[in-house]
């Protein structure tokens, strides 16, 4: 499997990159972990990629004002050994941890991931949960997008061809917040058939704040409404399947060789109740 | 015996392995090289209009670019090589590249020779193909039907073959039963997935008519022939070599039109050219196994006697007859139906079926696995008809030790056995009764623990050529060995076998060394070269150890022979008087009058003072050709536990005990045994291939096709009993499909005894997360067949 | 189209000159005859490719060599410069190969994940080997030799600790 030919040029710098995304079907190549077998099997054949995987403008995880700011060319690795994060959003880590396999975290990039917005990935979902923000960068200058803006539909996002999605913003949780996400993975590809990222917040028992967001379930990551009915409860098993329950409701779920949509409805309600359940306890 | 015969030494080949500097089939570079590349069909079934390659051969680099219109005159097809008798096989014409039809969503259109692979692969863009769609039929059972479409003019409803199987009589036995039961079962159609995918690469030399070959090979001598058959060259004028194989799983035995052309190319152009395969090439292009829609049955008493087994097979062919395929469902399948059971009355017919698919060949257990497979699906469905233990059950009709040599109603007969005795081991190193009284009380907590026992005995160690010849086999079946003896001492076996990880440079060196009793540093085993080694028939068919084993054994005790008449002379002894001790034959009572192996191999080779009437020289060949197969037998266990709400399956223990007879090396059988079985667990939960109506593959990537990964894998717990087999001076038994042949059952058997309490009596392989929850949500209603 | 890169492969300054869209696998098995680096798929999931890029575990058929320009690059080759490497020494004595495909890859990603996890559980080992597959082995005596290889490791840096 050998890509088309196209010319590849090492941007200097984030200006330099941006300028070669000017020119037409130019596509931009971070860790190349999602683009690299596209090109293979000749299904995307730009003409031009712009290298960025190596800018150190565009890595790094810092703490912003009660947040965090993770440059675009972080690799997956750098999130797992990332001691900011393992303190202040643990969600990251633990679903960083199985996304491709141990070779593909040492190159993969969040915001190459991002960008590609694989319908089935893990990370759209914990994106939308914590309200992620992200940055986007053209030649005409910069704007900020949030996650749950940015997914179109499967492989489709918020970028105009001549931007450059920078960093990812994360604002802090709220206090006493508990995280997690839970999953079932499609046994060849091991992408998500359904994975559910919650985002739980307590105050004296009762929940104040709550997040549920979904991916693999259909064409593109989605937050479920239903989460709000936990705000005011307990939090207790009740609740939560009854959240869990109307998170699906009206959801037109894909339907593959590898689950059917009504097993991928069933499993998206398991994980949303494991997810829920699992943010509750630690919302302490 | 020796020492060395029974130890787990490590492996010989290991060191160049785990360094990087073994050389596979793609690793060989020529100069000159030229790289090829093939243009595959995109429909299922077409007519194939127009092939225009005027772009591509104008395209930088391109050297050459051949069509089926272009090649078909100058080459033959690719051949069916076993054509077994009395079915009425029909096999029409493979061409090297399609010219008329296309009939698989991946038959070859087109070759792309060019200066690089890049240009090679660029140029297949260029080329124009107009299709007239056909439609597609991908189910053996459906392209049966008499409607369905046709793919060969000359077979009607796609039917290859008819073939029948008979032993007793079957129709009375069920129609006098007092218990029958009967299963619809597909046993989906695999991917084979050796990890390193096919390659040639080919060299002609004009002045000398030469052509030598480098593929990757199981059966390099099968790949001489074959090819001289498609090239219309005679076979002493290929070469073929088969290097470092990465894998093959039975994947590698065909003879393949890519080889072939590369061939044709290289004789063509006269310059060397080299073929790899992608990996979404090699699921299109490179043979599928199984692909059954079986319906059988089985009938016995009301206390567990089994009377009679019936079975009607659709076994796809895919869109053309590949090498063996006729053989597998057939004789390696049919005639294995009574499994290690007595059953007096047996039936079948199995249907041969062409489908616009990827053809199917031998896989792993080729045959036999369905057949164990179908046989003890039946025994659990009868016993829990009757409410018998299934384990009971199959004590109950278990061929017994004192039997042996067996014959069975489809007329083979087993070498030995004492399946008893495997049974018994692997019940008590699980503890069943203990485990039963757990599952019983996990149900109660709402636990779902289920068992499956599985207990087998398949056909290996191919075999007799006398009965090659009369079940149609293209071909002999013993194997051989020449053993040479340098003047240093140092001894090498040229092996007819081709062994790609099953470890016979280290085994084979084991039994050499202990026969002259020199360390195993002084030992060699070649292998894979057609002009270094005798003729032999592969390494498939867990045949390897047992025949070719053997006639590494038998030339290295003529060697010895020869020796020992060269020491008697040059001791001035009788040879009565000598006796083989630590590596010297030695005057019986006079231990100062010796002559070591290393003095005898260079006065041997010198030849200065031969014996009268002796040659000079110390090498023998032999041929060893087997008076019966070999029939492995075992016991395995799996406990499962099933998770209702998502349908996945967590496998608790999985205990395999197998008899392949003595060991030659525990630690390779071991290894053996763990991936054979780990092989079918993929079968049994995770693997299948998945075409679309139209005949496009689903599975076509790793992306899709379920190989299994290390962390969706049980640990196996292992442990064997001994029993030699008299047909093979070395006693052996095959392993290497064991575990392939056994699994599948054991795993589904436990699953569904899991599953019992929710009304679910049958599953399909593989059992899915998914496929499992939709059989309990099933079963809930009431639902379950 | 093509250009001039230099990669330090094994310890030694390598220069090739590469079309853009050359992948590393191919200009370390074509270019640099580095053949013990395999190519067993097209999707980046069977590992059979695996090298260390600057001591990391990658996969080099789904890296473009221009991408890595610059760069050092270990293979299977060049992963021991005297003897074997306790990795290479544990695949040898607990049978962690057949084959032997899969194995150059398997033992590069072993040393990564043993670097990253000096004293992984047998589940730890199984996980990290999600990015390799074999068809041969069944992976157990896989699993076994990189827990013996760690076990190697560990005693080896306590002995040079004490040394």
């Amino acid at each position: 499997m050998i890509p088309a030919a196209f010319e590849y040029t090492r941007a200097r710098s984030v200006a330099d990159a941006l300028k070669a995304l000017g020119a037409r079907n130019t596509k931009v190549l971070c860790g190349g972990q999602s683009l690299i077998p596209l090109l293979r099997f000749r299904l995307a054949e730009p003409k031009r990629l712009v290298g960025i995987g190596h800018l150190s403008q565009l890595k790094g995880i810092t703490r912003t004002k009660g947040g965090v700011r993770i440059g675009a060319a972080t690799t997956y690795r750098e999130l797992l050994e990332s001691k900011v994060l393992q303190s202040d959003f643990p969600l990251i880590g633990e679903v960083t941890a199985h996304i491709g396999d141990l070779q593909v975290r040492n190159v993969g990039t969040i915001g190459g991931g991002l960008a590609h917005a694989d319908p089935a990935a893990d990370m759209p979902a914990v994106m939308l949960a914590l309200d992620a923000k992200f940055q986007l960068q053209s030649a005409k200058g910069k704007r900020t997008v949030a996650a749950r803006e940015f997914f179109r539909g499967p492989f489709s996002t918020a970028m105009k061809p001549t931007e450059l999605l920078t960093e990812i913003q994360l604002p802090a949780l709220p206090a006493n917040a508990g995280t997690a996400y839970a999953d079932f993975e499609q046994l060849a590809s091991g992408y998500a058939l359904v994975g559910a990222a919650a985002v739980v917040a307590r105050s004296q028992g009762s929940v104040t704040q709550a997040t549920l967001a979904f991916t693999g379930l259909s064409d593109t990551p989605f937050l479920a409404k239903s989460a709000g009915e936990l705000i005011g409860t307990k939090g207790d098993a009740q609740a939560i399947t009854r959240v869990a329950e109307g998170a699906v409701e009206g959801v037109e779920a894909n339907d593959d060789i590898h689950a059917s949509s009504a097993y991928r409805l069933h499993l998206a309600k398991v994980a949303a109740r494991r997810a829920l359940t699992e943010a509750v306890e630690r919302a302490k | 015996m020796g020492t060395l015969f029974g130890s787990g030494i490590k492996r010989r080949e290991d060191p160049r392995l785990i360094t990087g500097h073994a050389t596979y089939t793609d690793d060989v570079k020529l100069p000159g090289l030229t790289y090829a590349a093939i243009l595959r069909s995109t429909y299922a079934h077409a007519r194939l209009k127009k092939v225009n390659v005027a772009r591509a051969k104008k395209a930088p680099g391109v050297v050459a670019v051949y069509t089926g219109a272009d090649v078909k005159e100058r080459v033959n097809p690719v051949p069916c090589a076993w054509n077994v008798p009395n079915c009425d096989l029909k096999t029409p014409p493979h061409p090297l590249l399609a010219h008329e039809k296309v009939r698989y969503a991946g038959d070859g259109i087109a070759m792309v020779v060019a200066e690089s692979r890049e240009e090679a692969r660029d140029a297949l863009d260029l080329i124009d193909v107009e299709y007239e769609p056909l439609p597609a039929v991908v189910d053996p059972e459906m392209a049966a039907q008499p409607k369905a479409p046709q793919l060969h003019a000359e077979v009607p409803s796609n039917v290859a073959f008819t073939w029948n199987v008979a032993g007793g009589d079957a129709d009375k036995a069920f129609a006098e039963a007092a218990v029958k039961v009967d299963l619809r079962i597909v046993q989906q159609r695999l991917q084979p997935t050796a990890m390193e995918p096919r390659a040639a690469v080919a060299s002609f030399n004009p002045g000398a008519g030469q052509l030598t070959l480098w593929v990757t090979s199981q059966n390099p001598h099968i790949h001489r022939f074959l090819c001289s058959v498609m090239l219309k060259v005679p076979e002493h004028r290929i070469r073929v070599i088969a290097p470092e194989v990465g894998g093959g799983f039975g994947s590698k035995i065909p003879a393949y039109a890519d080889e072939a052309l590369v061939c044709f190319a290289a004789m063509d152009l006269k310059r060397p050219v080299k073929w790899t395969e992608d990996r979404s090439e090699n699921y299109k292009a490179t043979i599928h196994g199984r692909d059954h829609v079986e319906y059988v049955e089985l009938c016995g008493t009301k206390d567990g006697a089994i009377t009679g087994l019936r079975a009607k097979v659709y076994a796809g062919l895919g869109g053309y007859a590949s090498t063996a395929a006729p053989g597998i469902p057939t004789i390696l399948h049919g005639l294995m139906y009574s499994g290690p059971y007595t059953i007096p009355n047996v039936k079948g017919t199995v249907y041969g079926v062409y489908t616009t698919t990827t053809p199917v060949d031998a896989y792993r257990g080729a045959g036999r696995p369905e057949a164990t497979y179908l046989l003890e699906r039946l025994v659990n469905l009868y016993a829990r008809k009757i409410g018998m233990d299934p384990v009971e059950l199959r004590r109950k009709n278990l061929i017994a030790k004192d039997k042996f040599p067996y014959t069975v109603a489809t007329g083979i007969t087993y070498d030995s056995g004492d399946y008893q005795a495997a049974l018994d081991k692997a019940l008590s190193i699980l503890d069943y009764q203990a485990f039963r009284a757990e599952q019983a009380k996990a149900r109660k907590q709402g636990r779902y623990l289920g068992v499956g026992v599985t207990t087998y005995c398949e056909i290996c160690g191919l075999g007799p050529s006398q009965v090659a010849g009369a079940v149609g086999f293209g071909g002999g079946l013993y194997d051989s060995a020449i053993v040479r003896v340098y003047p240093t001492g140092v001894v090498r076996a040229y092996i007819g076998g081709k062994p790609h990880g099953q470890g016979e440079e280290t085994t084979f060196a084991q039994i050499v060394a202990d026969e002259f009793g020199i360390p195993i540093e002084n030992v060699e085993i070649v292998a894979g070269d057609t002009e270094a080694t005798p003729q032999g028939w592969g390494t498939y068919g867990s045949r390897t150890t047992a025949v070719c084993g053997s006639a590494v054994k038998i030339a290295a005790q003529r060697v010895k022979e020869k020796a020992k008449k060269l020491a008697a002379h040059l001791l001035e002894a009788n040879e009565a008087d000598l006796e083989w001790r630590d590596g010297k034959f030695v005057v019986r009572g006079s231990p100062d009058q010796a002559k070591s192996f290393a003095d005898l191999a260079l006065m041997a080779n010198v030849a200065w003072n031969m014996p009268a009437g002796t040659e000079p020289g110390l090498e023998a060949t032999a041929f060893f050709d087997p008076s019966n197969f070999v029939f492995p037998f075992g016991a395995h266990i799996c406990t499962v536990e099933v998770v209702v709400e998502t349908g996945q399956v967590k496998i608790l223990r999985y205990i395999a005990v197998d008899d392949c007879g003595p060991q030659i090396n525990p630690m390779i059988v071991e290894g053996q045994v763990h991936g054979g079985v780990v092989q079918g667990v993929g079968e049994a939960l995770q693997e299948i291939a998945v075409y679309d109506e139209d005949g496009q593959l689903l599975t076509g990537t790793m992306m899709d096709y379920a190989v299994p990964k290390a962390s969706q894998m049980p640990k196996i717990e292992t442990a064997h009993t001994v029993t030699p087999t008299p047909v093979n001076p070395l006693g052996v038994k095959g392993i290497g499909e064991t575990g392939t042949i056994a699994s599948p059952p054991t795993v589904v058997n436990a699953v569904l005894d899991a599953l019992a309490p929710l009304g679910v009596v049958h599953l399909d392989k593989p059992l899915t997360p998914a496929r499992v929850w939709a059989a309990i949500q099933n079963g809930k209603k009431g639902g379950a067949r | 189209m093509k250009q001039s890169i230099t990669l330090t492969v094994n310890g030694t300054d390598r220069a090739v000159n590469v079309e853009s869209r050359a992948l590393l696998a191919y200009v370390l098995r074509d270019q640099l005859d580095l053949t013990g680096t395999h190519v067993g798929c097209d999707t980046s999931q069977c590992g059979a490719c695996t090298v260390l890029l600057d001591g990391h575990a990658v996969k080099s058929c789904t890296l473009l060599a221009v991408q890595v320009e610059g760069r050092a690059i270990t293979t299977i080759e060049g992963l021991s410069a005297d003897g074997l490497h306790p990795v290479q020494q544990a695949f040898w004595e607990k049978h962690g190969l057949q084959c032997g495909f899969c194995t150059p890859g398997m033992i590069l990603t072993a040393v990564d994940l043993l670097s990253q996890n000096p004293d992984p559980s047998e589940a730890e080992i199984r996980h990290g080997l999600e990015g390799n597959y074999c068809r041969c082995t069944g992976y157990q005596n896989i699993v076994a030799a990189i827990g013996a290889a760690a076990a190697a490791l560990r005693s080896g840096k306590r002995a040079g600790a004490a040394a």
